[in-house]
């Protein structure tokens, strides 16, 4: 228990634990690992357009490279910048202010949660470095590749390393969730009730509990996975396995099935952690730039629950062809068809905002509000392809094709990633008092939806080819997958013109921070608490969406206010 | 509708007609609310115009999500009663028996022989270079009349029953052709089944990844008439 | 860092959420100070005596809210075993499934376990006996402090003598010849307990500090806090324990 809560103000930046710099490091953790992610996913695009040309640094990518980067790809992106961002860098950032506390419930086990994922990090990217490489077996590492180190370059020291990096990750990540869930119950500032608090909020006390749930599985399978490489147990480690012409364990009785239930029992939950705060965020902001409540705020919060619960429920669609029963194949199409239906309800609401129209006089389509856009934009696309997916007699088709990669970039990664940068826009002057560029972030925008769709769209036509991922290259001995050589040249360019546009919005953080336009305290006229100057302890009078009140001048009222003296 | 769906290769399969019918449906339905969704999203953004009063949650919200339930509902009912079809029966006690067995990088079929029995193998005697990929064990009668092969060669309109798995690493055994994947994990041995109905050369391909050569596991289905299966597997079983 | 950063200024103690107060004891207040969700019932800028303890006492649960997924998910591993058992060609059911006889040093390993949890149980009430309580706060002795720390002392002791029992029974076993490695049952045999024991590692780490805890701090509450805490963890510690005995006796 941490007692040392008495505390000298921050001296150094890197060492406080005051929730803003905490939440600030978090973002530039995860922008670290985000730009390694995309220059990695670049170089992927490059090796399969042609596999015999030189990358810099790398030289010319074998195979196993190939499988690498998509291992370390996935491992970035979806930890440490999908989980890591709209979790704990936006929650450290806003999470107390929204809800009128000064300060996260344990303001020292932020800091040890920060630390402990930098320190994942690190140890994660030290896997390029060691003899073998990076592990090549994916970001779900399904054993026996991953459990015996002679199945591959990057299965011995890599995949320690991945597993000892994850392991960490979840430690780190379940303290935050912790800490989160306890900020949110107890330090609520006083007329804070639960049906007062922002959508965000209840987003992230979703989010806190299925990471408490999730991680805490991810982390018994990564001990168990440990103890199968290093202590000779047999997990999941089958019978008569014989790998390179060597048996591996003739009393070995596990059963790799085990991975795969213990892995997307937390996978699947995984997806809900990295987008609820996508979908809260957004309902705030459509509320916001049309100036009106947000549409049946009592609906988005029943199916944020409603999601929530569901997302524990649904884990065995990503294994329809892997093995499992196919009665149970049944039961989980029905939980994940169940899943859609709070997720369309969301759409539907949010439309129906868009809908009411909003008031151009005030707001001419800012770069957030756009971003929101964008985000609802991937959010139906890629939706849209979830029950194909989900119905196992379709997946058995499309299972581990580009169709799923098409299906979660966009509905995970753009749509997450999109929302990021709208959250990105939208606060950046709480950090620095300063507005974004508007020109730099509207080219952003349209240029990265152009290349964002030009990148993941034409990967359901190679997915329906019938083309699987992970293949290093198209050739091989049947010749099918050759003809869709053009398809993925241009899926290529598209990903650099992706990329190249996200060097537009480094070049707009740089400049914003120092030559930004001034914003003053709450340049989005918005109602929520973090916007709210307040010195000495708040109070909620109002809803967390009271726009459109026009009759005293002012059309929206702040949810909380300076709580008046007393005593 | 054309004999196959947009990208889709074309289909082999007996049972594939229904999947490709089912996907297509899928697409179309899916597909216009994506375009409906965008017009409306589109439309949203350059409208100017602000309804002044609250809209009804009934018509904006309740009425829309039930269509979605339904059609949500729609795709599940049909889809299960396809994958029951497929999938829950074994096959008939008449198909054909084949063994695959997937390995880093290459994938085996194993015949019965004439005496319709699979030999036992042995981890232990698993050699590649010795000729034993799959380690037939020889003190086995069974085993000698087995024939192993690295091209799946079945014959048209007769169904096939294969046992598929591993003795190394989690593979993904795909026939996009016949519409049929299977994961093979190695300690369990899955069966599917159906009936190829076009003769013809189908790629067979690695869905899961299994190491540096995951790209390069790649395999040949070779549907034939029934004649020419016959004279396949004496060939093959003279050559022994 | 521009205006804008400072805006709430940087972290004060606080003084104003029950510290400068009355501690929290045993005799609770009638009405109020719940968790409810009422805000008319909470007295304006302060939330009662138990405000900052309930707040510790949440983060504890939370974390053992995931710690006891984590259990859950390393005993799948046992009935996914037991269960691992296949039909080979021959229709011949084959299964490494050996049972495991535990060594019955655990029954008293179980007991010792629980007496433990009885005597911080005795420890943790001491530091809130609500007169020992005022004693302290109003700076007249540490009577509190006196009376628990010997059965914290104690819990150590029996703490200790726990893993030490465990200690000796994974001796029993090796001696029969059952290692980590050599059956399905015994990887899980072993694992299990020893995740168990390094939990109770961290408990006994836990109640050192605490001890010291009880001497070096100051306030009153803080010290109930690590007393508490420590407590509810050792006693969760203990109920997964007899879950796990449970599981490893009963279920063979």
């Amino acid at each position: 228990m941490s007692l040392s809560v008495q505390q000298k103000a921050p001296s150094h930046r890197l060492l406080t634990t005051d929730h803003r710099s905490i939440g600030i490091n978090y973002l530039l953790l995860s922008l670290v690992a985000v730009t390694i992610g995309t220059i990695l996913s670049i170089f992927m695009r490059i090796h399969i357009v042609s596999p015999m040309l030189k990358l810099p640094i790398w030289g010319v990518v074998p195979p196993e490279g190939y499988l690498a980067l998509v291992t370390m790809h996935g491992t970035l992106m979806v930890f440490f910048v999908l989980t890591t961002a709209p979790v704990n860098g936006f929650a450290s950032l806003v999470l107390p202010s929204q809800i009128g506390a000064e300060r996260m419930a344990f303001p020292l086990l932020n800091a040890i949660s920060f630390w402990l994922t930098t320190i994942s990090l690190a140890v994660l990217l030290t896997a390029f470095f060691v003899p073998g490489g990076a592990p090549i077996s994916g970001w779900t590492n399904y054993p026996p590749l991953s459990a015996i180190p002679a199945a591959g370059p990057g299965q011995a020291t890599g995949m320690d390393l991945w597993l000892l990096s994850i392991g960490i990750f979840c430690l780190a990540s379940i303290l935050g969730a912790v800490n989160q869930l306890v900020t949110i119950i107890s330090k609520r500032c006083p007329g804070m009730t639960l049906m007062r608090m922002p959508l965000t909020v209840w987003s992230w006390l979703v989010t806190a509990i299925l990471i408490l749930f999730a991680f805490s599985i991810l982390l018994a399978a990564v001990v168990l996975l440990l103890s199968d490489r290093h202590f000779a147990t047999s997990f999941f480690i089958p019978p008569g396995e014989v790998i390179n012409g060597f048996a591996v364990d003739p009393h070995a009785n596990g059963s790799p099935m085990l991975w795969l239930h213990l892995f997307w029992f937390f996978g699947h939950p995984e997806v809900y952690i990295a987008i609820l705060p996508a979908m809260g965020l957004t309902s705030s902001l459509l509320a916001n730039f049309t100036r009106k409540p947000v549409f049946g705020y009592r609906f988005m919060v029943v199916t944020t629950l409603l999601i929530g619960f569901f997302g524990l429920l649904v884990w065995g669609h990503h294994m329809f062809v892997s093995g499992m029963n196919p009665y149970a194949g049944t039961a989980f199409a029905l939980t994940t068809m169940a899943i859609a239906i709070p997720s369309s309800g969301k759409v539907l609401g949010w439309m129906a905002m868009l809908w009411r129209g909003r008031d151009s006089r005030v707001h001419p389509l800012p770069t957030p509000m756009l971003f929101t856009l964008g985000f609802l934009s991937f959010f139906i696309t890629g939706g849209l392809t979830g029950p194909i997916l989900a119905q196992p007699v379709l997946d058995a088709y499309l299972h581990n094709t580009y169709f799923v990669v098409a299906h979660f970039h966009l509905i995970m990664a753009m749509a997450g990633v999109f929302s990021l940068f709208a959250a990105v826009y939208y606060w950046f002057p709480l950090i620095t008092g300063r507005l974004m560029n508007e020109r730099l972030g509207k080219w952003h925008f349209w240029l990265s939806l152009l290349g964002a769709y030009g990148t993941f769209f034409p990967m359901h036509f190679a997915g329906l080819a019938g083309m699987p991922r992970h293949y290093a290259q198209l050739g091989g001995s049947t010749s099918t997958l050759t003809s869709l050589m053009p398809l993925q040249t241009g899926i290529s360019h598209s990903a650099f013109l992706l990329a190249a546009t996200q060097l537009l919005f480094l070049v707009n953080l740089a400049w914003s921070a120092r030559r930004g336009q001034p914003s003053g305290d709450n340049p989005w006229r918005a109602t929520t608490a973090e916007w709210t100057p307040v010195t000495k302890g708040c109070i909620a009078r109002y809803g967390p969406y009271e726009y459109r009140h026009s009759i005293n001048s002012a059309d929206f009222f702040q949810q909380c206010a300076e709580r008046p003296e007393q005593e | 509708m054309t004999d196959h769906v947009w990208w889709m290769p074309p289909n082999g399969a007996l049972h594939g007609a229904a999947i490709d019918r089912l996907m297509w449906w899928n697409l179309v339905a899916l597909a216009t609310l994506f375009v409906l969704a965008h017009i409306f999203l589109f439309i949203a953004l350059i409208r100017r115009k602000s309804t002044g009063h609250d809209l009804s949650p009934m018509r904006w919200e309740y009425l829309p999500l039930i269509a979605l339930t339904v059609l949500y509902a729609w795709m599940a009912v049909s889809a299960q009663k396809l994958w029951a079809t497929i999938r829950y029966q074994g096959a008939a006690p008449h198909a054909l028996q084949v063994e695959v067995t997937g390995q880093q990088f290459q994938w085996y079929f194993r015949y019965p022989g004439p005496d319709h029995t699979f030999g036992r193998t042995r981890p232990e005697l698993v050699s590649a270079p010795a000729g034993n990929p799959l380690g037939l064990d020889p003190a086995d009668p069974h085993s000698a009349d087995d024939i192993v092969s690295s091209v799946l060669t079945l014959p048209a309109g007769h169904e096939a029953d294969l046992g598929i798995r591993s003795i190394d690493v989690i593979h993904g055994f795909f026939i996009p052709g016949m519409r049929v994947k299977q994961n093979a994990v190695p300690g369990m041995e899955m069966h599917i089944h159906f009936t190829p109905a076009t003769p013809g050369d189908y790629p067979i391909l690695c869905s899961q990844i299994c190491g540096l050569g995951h790209a390069r596991m790649q395999a040949h289905l070779n549907v034939v008439s029934n004649s020419e299966f016959e004279a396949w597997i004496a060939a093959k079983g003279r050559k022994k | 860092m521009p205006a804008t950063f400072t805006r709430i200024p940087a972290d004060v103690e606080r003084k104003d959420t029950g510290i400068g107060g009355k501690p929290p004891v045993d005799r609770r207040p009638t009405g109020g100070g719940g968790g409810d969700d009422n805000w008319e019932n909470h007295p304006n800028g302060r939330r009662g005596p138990r405000e900052l303890l309930t707040r510790y006492r949440m983060g504890l649960f939370c974390a053992l809210a995931g710690d006891l997924m984590f259990f859950i998910a390393l005993v799948s591993a046992f009935f996914v075993h037991q269960n691992a058992g296949h039909f080979d060609p021959r229709d011949a059911y084959i299964s490494d499934w050996h049972p495991l006889v535990v060594p019955p040093i655990l029954w008293i390993n179980t007991a010792i376990l629980l007496l433990s949890s009885l005597t911080i149980e005795i420890a943790r009430r001491h530091l809130f006996h609500e007169v020992d309580v005022m004693e302290e706060w109003l700076g007249l002795g540490r009577p509190a402090v006196r009376r628990a720390s010997p059965w914290m002392i104690g819990t150590v002791i029996l703490g200790v003598l726990f893993l030490i029992g465990q200690w000796i029974a994974w001796k029993q076993l090796a001696s029969q010849g059952l290692f980590f490695t050599t059956t399905q049952n015994s990887h899980f045999f072993y694992l299990v307990t020893a995740t168990h024991g390094l939990h109770l590692v961290l408990g006994i780490a836990a109640l050192l500090f605490a001890l010291g805890a009880l001497f070096l701090l100051r306030r009153v509450e803080m010290r109930q806090i690590t007393v508490d805490c420590t407590a509810w963890y050792w006693h969760t510690m203990g109920i997964f324990w007899i879950f796990l005995f449970v599981l490893l006796t009963c279920f063979q």
